[in-house]
């Protein structure tokens, strides 16, 4: 599971990233947060500094482990996909994936995992039925790439790339409580036909 | 030598200490239920106390170590065993840490163990020495830090048989310990480890100079320690960095000699490290160090390492290496998984390294910048009164 979720799917040079905005507002004030692929440990540096959580991070790059520490981070170094038995049940008000579904090797286990530990999982992911890839596809016949999933087929390590209409029948199908949503484009929330305009999505659940 | 300049990041030349405790009647009770002492403890110390004494940290020495960790003593060729990491401006920082590394109970280094005298009977103790733990070799190290006045320790740190004292303190002294580094260690010694201990011990009993442990005045088991020494540390090292360091070269010939002096770099590497230790070391501390080890286990009292880590308060930063196949990653993930289904405070990595279990004592790069981060963030929620 790599995936270089701050310096890739960075939107625009400089720009924090429109779903640390929403997290950071969904998130109450002194909860506790368990942050998967937490990368730098940028967002839990975020959570910590404007709400005062108490966070940890899971990272399976050892760079990255070093740069968490340096933050003064709790980290721990490894693959979500080995699942959560670290943690009890319920020991978090939060779980957070943001942009690290699509690389997961199991990503139903590593969503029930998270409800098991967490009160809500938050889960963000790239949209992969938004127009500019459905063109690449179907008009260039290219695989498509872009900003939130810069890779070239042979290197990426997306696996399970999802669109918002199939993750929704997912959260059904395994009757997963969705307790809001959110559409994101380059510049804000998408309002209308989401699942074609939206880049990506960010799912509360439980 | 004794003219040499030291780096800036050295903590230049340093003298060992001693204290003598558990004066009767105050003996310590060894987990045995054996009564021990007087006991004398031989300790070194580097960086300055501060006011309210809140930046001590305590560094743990592993099986073949002693108090002399860092700087360096006169004349002599080399520094202290962990001088890589211990030093102004190094992992455990000697500008801003007060660091206290003592020889454990046991050992051969001016701490009491087989080859000090028994004072009941004015000789060498050799197997008159009672059985140690390492619960036994912490609280000697606890009556250190009272005698020194020290009542809170920043981090207690160490490597091998130093990560389990370092998690037997977090354990026995909750309320003394800010934060534990275990490193490159166990909850509880393998069946291979104790594998390879027993192997070395039979080594040294059966060499006859051992007597019984009894050589003290006469020609000490030095083959059979020797050869315990080689099979250490063959296991301190890791299969690739073998082939790194040796590979199948030969030593001073360019074929095969077709008998059974050394042909190989490695045999005369592995020669030398046996010839070497037995300069320094005692043959009956190796046993009952080793013995210490195999007797660690966490889960003895309570059954389980989740119960054993319970009222555990310390934060901890665990380390392990990739190459270590003595104490492999997965044994310190049981120790991370217990302590976080505690609620405790931990930190883990893997630094991947080809050095093998060794790779504490030789990796000063990415263990430090680790290391110091972590101490920097506890230093300054202890500040913060957090």
């Amino acid at each position: 599971m790599v995936v270089d979720r701050v310096d890739k799917a960075v939107n625009g040079a400089g720009k924090q990233r429109l779903d640390y905005d929403l997290i950071i507002d969904l998130v109450t004030e002194e909860s506790r947060v368990l942050d998967l692929g937490c990368s730098t440990g940028d967002l839990l540096k975020l959570l910590i500094k404007q709400k005062k959580v108490t966070g940890f991070g899971v990272e399976i790059e050892e760079e990255k482990v070093y740069s968490c520490i340096a933050k003064g981070l709790s980290v721990h170094h490894g693959d979500i996909d080995d699942g959560l038995a670290d943690y009890p049940d319920h020991s978090f008000d939060y779980v957070i994936l943001s942009l690290t579904l699509q690389a997961v090797k199991k990503p139903k286990f590593v969503i029930e995992e998270m409800l098991r530990v967490g009160g809500k999982a938050i889960v963000s992911f790239p949209n992969f039925a938004y127009l500019p890839i459905r063109w690449q596809l179907a008009a260039l016949g290219r695989m498509p790439m872009t900003t939130d999933i810069p890779y070239e087929w042979y290197e990426t390590p997306n696996i399970h790339l999802t669109t918002i209409k199939d993750f929704s029948r997912f959260c059904g199908e395994n009757s997963i409580k969705v307790s809001d949503v959110f559409y994101l484009g380059s510049k804000g929330q998408i309002r209308f036909a989401p699942n074609v305009f939206a880049k990506s999505a960010l799912f509360v659940l439980g | 030598m004794n003219e040499r300049s030291f780096g800036e990041d050295s903590v230049g030349f340093v003298e060992t200490q001693y204290a003598t405790l558990c004066e009767p009647p105050n003996e310590l009770v060894l987990d045995s239920g054996v009564k021990l002492g007087p006991i004398d403890i031989a300790y070194e110390t580097y960086g300055v106390l501060n006011e309210d004494k809140s930046n001590v940290i305590l560094i743990l020495h592993a099986l073949s170590g002693d108090a002399h960790a860092a700087g360096w003593y006169k004349g002599a060729r080399k520094p202290g065993w962990w001088d890589i990491a211990i030093g102004p401006g190094k992992a455990f920082d000697t500008d801003r840490y007060f660091v206290i590394c003592s020889n454990v109970i046991g050992g051969c280094k001016g701490s009491t163990g087989p080859s000090s005298i028994n004072p009941a009977t004015g000789r060498p103790f050799g197997l008159d020495f009672p059985v140690v733990t390492i619960g036994d070799m912490v609280r000697v190290q606890k009556r250190l830090l009272d005698h020194l006045g020290i009542d809170s320790l920043l981090t207690v740190s160490g490597g091998s048989m130093g990560g389990m004292q370092a998690l037997q303190w977090a354990v026995d002294y909750p309320d003394m310990v800010r934060s534990a580094i275990p490193i490159a260690t166990t909850s509880r010694l393998s069946a291979q480890g104790i594998a390879f201990n027993e192997v070395g011990r039979q080594a040294i009993m059966a060499d006859p100079n051992w007597n019984h442990g009894d050589y003290y005045g006469k020609i000490p088991p030095d083959a059979g320690l020797a050869v315990a020494r080689m099979i250490g540390h063959i296991t301190y090292l890791s299969d690739e960095g073998m082939h790194a360091k040796f590979g199948r070269r030969l030593r001073d010939k360019e074929k095969y000699g077709f008998d059974f002096s050394s042909d190989f770099e490695v045999e005369s590497y592995l020669k030398y490290q046996g010839e070497a230790f037995i300069q320094r070391f005692d043959a009956n501390s190796y046993l009952y160090i080793t013995k210490a080890q195999d007797y660690f286990d966490m889960t003895n009292e309570t059954g389980s390492l989740v119960e054993a880590f319970r009222g555990v308060k310390a934060r901890f930063l665990v380390i392990s290496f990739s190459s270590d196949w003595l104490f492999p990653s997965y044994q310190s993930k049981e120790i991370v998984t217990a302590l976080r289904l505690n609620g405790v405070d931990v930190s883990y990595c893997e630094i991947s390294s080809t050095y093998g279990h060794d790779a504490f004592l030789l990796e000063a790069g990415q263990q430090a910048i680790l290391i110091k981060n972590f101490l920097a963030h506890t230093m300054e929620a202890v500040a913060h009164g957090r």
